[in-house]
């Protein structure tokens, strides 16, 4: 399967990956995080072609990573994930 | 497996505010963030992170140093083309972007830039035009759109007052040198893919030498624009784009002017090599002597051995103020010592300092003699201090260094030298040059001094130097003279 890491704490809650996302696989989250916005939150894991516009139209360097074929357990320290 | 992350050319952390942030600091839904992250994938993909000298401008972006990890300089508020240009010139190597906004490179440096593609100078500009001043709050910018309300256009840009707003990619589009122009936008998913393959094309286009390229990015500013960075993307594609129409103005690698940019720079580094390699850049090599014209057609007709000479070791650099009023040589005489350093083979500045008027204003010049390379051409405290008139050992008499020379013009300075921690030589040499018939040869006077009483360069090098630099031919032979008669003069009164 597909997905998409999101680094909580390094996301602005700015919306346009979930405007962008054809295929709808993220919302805006529930929680605050440190920065005292509401991050983005993937729910996509049945229907993401990790096709990675959510990543390029992103403006933050670090916020959003991208996996083809690879569950989310098995992910391991990337660069840019946010660790608090 | 992963397929999109953030990418090498940005550092793992942004010290700026904090240890370990992690963010930028830009609003949310900035257009820079995703621009920075398109420059830095293709600054990966192209391999060339050691390569690149990132030139940030003043504006939202003026910190984009604390991010990119390659080289980086910050210009000052428009002159990041011109800087990139200095690099351009010198780093033969390097991969210049200019990453501009467009307060910066629209308004305050609209000179620099269009120069910069008027010569094809050999580097990537990165236009980011949000249509506002975004740093400072939200002023109008050459790029406002009509009726576009901002803080300083409260009801609007209106045309009659404020003019229209400035297409640049159709003004730079209108020289003939660059060989990439094109505008891309941010609005879409689609329009950032689009911006991706223009970022890296401008990239590989300097990489092969082919010359300027000019990206112009509309982007969102959310904040300035006073909406939600979702509805910004909206507003900019249904209200930018149709003033700044997005298209590829200009993609000629193969045009005449391509082929030229080419070719300068391959001529560039031809000469840097040839120079790098010349006899005189190598140590122990040795450097010609002073030739004259004639001599130098033998030299070329065989007729004469090629002769090496070996490079005078300076004890220490020699950082000579020569000072006067205008009309007294103090800038010519400058000139002349200069050149004497260069036939020497030594590194040597010259920094001319003058008032406006052409005669009787205060002017020094300083000299810099030295066996290595030399930082800066001006000299604070000199080591020599040739003082031609009274105000000028006044200004600078307390600026030489401990053990100094001086030496003072005695024909016109009355006083004498208050410090005791230096040498002082007086010569009138005003006199000396009145008596030889060319009262305007008192600077010929106090060099052939300066350089036989030092013995740091042969006095036979200002021999050699004066009918190569001496307008007025028909004074050169006086001149040539005058050097003897101060040796005479130099002999009776301090060889003693």
């Amino acid at each position: 399967m597909n997905y998409v890491k999101i680094a909580a704490d390094q996301c602005k809650g700015c919306r346009v990956c979930i405007s962008t996302c054809p295929r709808h696989c993220l919302v805006v989250g529930s929680q605050f995080n440190s920065l005292g916005y509401q991050n983005t939150v993937f729910v996509g894991e049945d229907r993401c072609t990790a096709c990675g516009l959510c990543f390029y139209v992103c403006p933050e360097p670090g916020a959003i990573t991208v996996f083809r074929d690879e569950s989310p357990e098995k992910e391991s320290g990337t660069k840019g994930e946010s660790e608090s | 497996m992963m397929t999109h992350t953030k990418p090498d050319a940005f550092y793992d952390t942004f010290e700026r505010k904090g240890h370990n942030d992690k963010n930028t600091h830009y609003c949310p839904g900035c257009g820079h963030g995703t621009i920075h992250k398109l420059i830095a994938e293709a600054i990966d993909d192209l391999g060339i992170r050691d390569r690149v000298i990132f030139h940030s401008p003043v504006g939202c972006s003026v910190f984009a140093y604390y991010y990119f990890d390659t080289g980086n300089i910050q210009c000052s508020h428009g002159r990041a083309p011109a800087v990139a240009t200095g690099v351009r010139r010198v780093h033969n190597d390097a991969v210049v972007i200019s990453y501009q906004g467009d307060g910066d490179l629209a308004g305050i440096g609209t000179a620099e830039i269009i120069h910069a593609a008027n010569r094809g100078e050999n580097i990537t500009v990165f236009f980011v035009n949000n249509a506002i001043y975004g740093m400072t709050g939200g002023q109008m910018a050459p790029t406002t759109l009509q009726g576009q309300k901002t803080l300083t256009t409260p009801l609007g840009r209106d045309s009659v007052r404020d003019g229209l707003p400035i297409g640049m990619s159709e003004v730079i589009n209108a020289l003939k040198t660059p060989v990439y122009i094109e505008r891309v936008t941010l609005s879409s998913a689609k329009g950032v893919m689009k911006t991706k393959k223009a970022i890296r094309k401008g990239l590989e286009y300097q990489v092969d030498g082919r010359g300027f390229s000019f990206i112009e990015i509309l982007s969102p500013c959310p904040v300035n624009w006073k909406m939600d960075p979702v509805a910004s993307r909206k507003w900019l594609a249904e209200n930018l784009e149709p003033i700044f129409p997005v298209a590829c103005f200009r993609d000629s690698c193969t045009n005449s002017s391509a082929v030229i940019s080419a070719r300068a720079a391959l001529e560039v580094s031809e000469l840097t090599e040839a120079v790098e390699s010349s006899p005189a850049a190598s140590e122990n090599a040795g450097h010609l002597p002073f030739m004259g014209d004639d001599q130098l057609i033998s030299l070329l007709n065989g007729e004469i051995p090629l002769e090496r000479l070996e490079t005078i070791q300076l004890a220490e650099d020699q950082l000579v103020k020569i000072a006067g009023f205008g009309g007294q040589g103090v800038l010519s005489g400058g000139v002349l010592l200069a050149k004497c350093g260069i036939a020497e083979s030594l590194h040597t500045t010259w920094l001319p300092s003058y008032g406006p008027e052409m005669r009787g204003g205060r002017a020094y010049a300083s000299v810099i003699l030295s066996n290595d390379e030399i930082g800066s051409p001006v000299v604070d405290n000199p080591n020599v201090l040739i003082a031609m008139n009274t105000p000028s050992l006044e200004a600078f008499e307390n600026d030489v260094v401990p053990g100094g020379l001086i030496l003072v013009n005695s024909s016109i300075v009355s006083r004498k030298v208050s410090r005791e921690d230096v040498q002082v030589l007086y010569v009138p040499a005003s006199n000396i040059a009145k008596e030889g018939g060319l009262t305007a040869a008192a600077n010929v006077v106090m060099l052939a001094v300066y350089l036989h009483h030092t013995g740091k360069i042969p006095v036979e090098r200002l021999k050699d130097i004066i009918p190569a630099t001496v307008k007025r031919k028909e004074f050169v032979e006086e001149n040539l003279k005058m050097i003897d008669r101060t040796l005479n003069y130099y002999d009776t009164h301090f060889r003693s």
